[in-house]
């Protein structure tokens, strides 16, 4: 029993992990925090659905579409709004980012109204594996599998490619960058349409197992907050298994002392945690 | 000279509602001095201390909490408990703040939001306090005692405007003193306040409890006002998110930034909720949002940093640059 809540908890923390990777990303490289990302995660959810429910596309099928929908919300996102409060002081670019997730997700209840919307029918639906006691779903192991590549694929682009670079070397310094021959405006289009990018996967493979409707992105943008500082400001990796950490304390959480604990539980980690380490598991 | 707009702020405040009797008015004027005071709280941590929080609900929560459980179990006074949830508000922002000052920056905002949901979650599934359904506050007669006025919506509002003056003074002498002066110093740079031998816990605790136990004074009213609580309505990330937002909106770490932000944003809440609410689609929200991000994009520096920047004299009153 202890393995099968285990692997539940690796397979949502793993979702959980490329969700924060987008979060993580924008927050490291512009100190920004995207109030708006589980907003994100929503509307990836609902192109999923719509796309299901109108031509009964296959969540798999409609994966990329999600992608570019979702990476272009989030240029826009970085076009019309976070360029102009980039630079101002305080909190204004999380008044801006909150606003819009305000406004997002009423959007989202106007249109479509607050109802539970399903993808009843899908490729994975009701496919399981049993290996002795343990029960495998399919489509958790599909959302978990592909969250953990696109974590790896951003991860690559991060460290491997040319924009990549230039995406590190924005982070680590603007005005240097920019001397360098960095085009950051560019560079920060692009980052929030790799944000955007990860949670489009994530919405598209949750879509296959989760409700949709307008909060549905709502608690994982809250968890995503908390995993990012809890693998420390624009890592990757850190924000990757910090993910996995905090679907296990959720999963045994909830197992151990009732499901209403399994998010103070994950919260608890994250405050024990950093009074070991105070700038997150891989922080510096 | 600074005192005089003060003052006239007062004045004009304590006149507006009985100038405009219209109900709808005086319930907004309510809800201004309820969010522009948990404005003023906040700042005293965040603004002059330079300690983010996304958890003040807790302590409204917590505030709000105790005076209704008080009355409804054992038919306390709510203004007992009040003061006794300001000292409860203040104990449990001590205890939970004491650890999470070795955290900087952001990784402190983001255990503050966590406390505040955890405290909800333990609210959720405590029986004793009616869990997750709430307690709607018995109601009796009109009287002071027991802070229920059915009649008009003047005694509220005079409540909250006592409040307010309260909140508004003691952060301004906060600001004013010694330790306003340690407060800036140790958001400005934690080692330089550190070198000149302030001891920067020491005074992030204190401005910690203070704005905590203001806070908690906020949620007394609120629950009396509303006559019912449940954890998700006090406890809220939306109730914290508001708080920040509309001393954002202001401009932080002077006085007059809350008061600023909530007399335009408690407005433009509640009256899109009031003409468009209704409908139960979301519109108003909607256009709460929008709102909001376009006066961020508009007006990025705030509405104090836009009337500093018509002319005058300015103060360093918040001259953190941008990197």
């Amino acid at each position: 029993m202890l393995l099968q809540v285990l692997l539940t908890g690796v397979l949502i923390g793993s979702v959980y992990s490329l969700v924060a990777v987008g979060l993580t990303l924008v927050w490291g490289l512009m100190d920004i925090i995207n109030f708006a990302h589980g907003e994100f995660l929503m509307i990836s959810m609902y192109t999923t659905f719509w796309l299901y429910a109108l031509l009964k596309f296959d969540p798999l099928v409609s994966l990329p579409i999600a992608v570019g929908v979702v990476a272009l919300v989030g240029v826009l996102t970085y076009k019309l709004v976070v360029k102009r409060v980039a630079n101002a002081p305080g909190l204004m670019a999380l008044l801006a980012t909150f606003g819009l997730s305000l406004f997002i997700r009423n959007l989202a209840q106007f249109l479509w109204s607050p109802n539970y919307r399903f993808v009843s029918e899908s490729l994975l639906t009701d496919k399981r594996f049993i290996i002795g006691d343990l029960i495998i779903g399919l489509p958790q192991l599909v959302a978990a599998v592909g969250s953990f590549a696109m974590t790896l694929i951003i991860a690559l682009l991060i460290k491997k490619t040319k924009t990549g670079r230039a995406i590190q070397a924005t982070a680590q310094s603007k005005d240097i960058a920019e001397l360098m021959g960095v085009n950051t405006e560019r560079i920060y289009a692009i980052t929030f349409a790799i944000s955007g990018a990860c949670v489009g996967v994530a919405g598209a493979l949750l879509a296959n197992t989760f409700p949709v409707y307008p909060e549905s992105g709502a608690m994982y943008g809250l968890l995503a907050f908390v995993i990012v500082a809890l693998g420390g400001f624009g890592n990757i990796w850190g924000a990757f298994y910090a993910g996995i950490l905090i679907g296990l304390a959720e999963t045994l959480g909830g197992f151990y002392l009732g499901t209403q604990f399994k998010y103070a539980i994950a919260f608890l980690i994250y405050l024990l945690v950093l009074q070991f380490r105070p700038k997150g598991l891989f922080g510096w | 000279m600074k005192n005089r707009a003060l003052y006239l702020i007062f004045a004009a405040v304590l006149v507006l509602p009985f100038a405009i009797t219209n109900v709808n008015f005086q319930h907004v004027m309510i809800m201004f001095l309820i969010f522009a005071s948990l404005g003023e709280s906040w700042n005293i941590i965040t603004g002059f201390a330079g300690q983010t929080s996304f958890g003040h609900a807790a302590f409204f929560g917590i505030g709000a909490y105790t005076s209704t459980v008080l009355f409804y179990k054992f038919g306390v006074s709510p203004w007992v408990g009040m003061l006794l949830g300001a000292g409860i508000a203040a104990v449990i922002s001590v205890i939970v703040s004491y650890p999470c000052f070795r955290l900087r920056g952001h990784y402190f905002a983001i255990a503050t939001l966590a406390v505040a949901e955890i405290i909800k979650q333990l609210f959720v599934s405590w029986d004793y306090v009616e869990g997750a359904t709430g307690i709607s506050i018995p109601v009796v007669e009109d009287s002071f005692i027991a802070m229920q006025f059915h009649g008009s919506k003047i005694p509220y509002f005079l409540i909250g405007f006592a409040l307010f003056f309260l909140i508004v003074m003691v952060a301004r002498s906060i600001e004013k003193s010694k330790m306003g002066f340690y407060l800036k110093a140790i958001r400005e740079s934690h080692e330089a306040a550190e070198a000149l031998g302030i001891n920067p816990r020491k005074y992030k605790l204190l401005a910690m409890m203070i704005s905590s136990a203001l806070t908690a004074l906020l949620g007394t009213l609120y629950a009396q006002y509303i006559l019912y609580i449940d954890p998700f309505m006090v406890f809220s990330l939306e109730i914290s998110m508001k708080i920040v937002l509309l001393s954002v909106l202001g401009g932080l770490g002077n006085i007059y930034g809350p008061i600023i932000g909530a007399a335009i944003l408690i407005p433009l809440s509640e009256y899109t909720r009031v003409f468009l609410g209704g409908t139960g689609k979301g519109i108003d929200l909607m256009i709460y949002g929008a709102l909001i991000v376009l006066i961020a994009c508009f007006e990025p520096r705030g509405i104090i940093g836009l009337l500093k920047k018509r002319g005058k004299k300015r103060g360093a009153l918040y001259a953190k640059t941008n990197a």
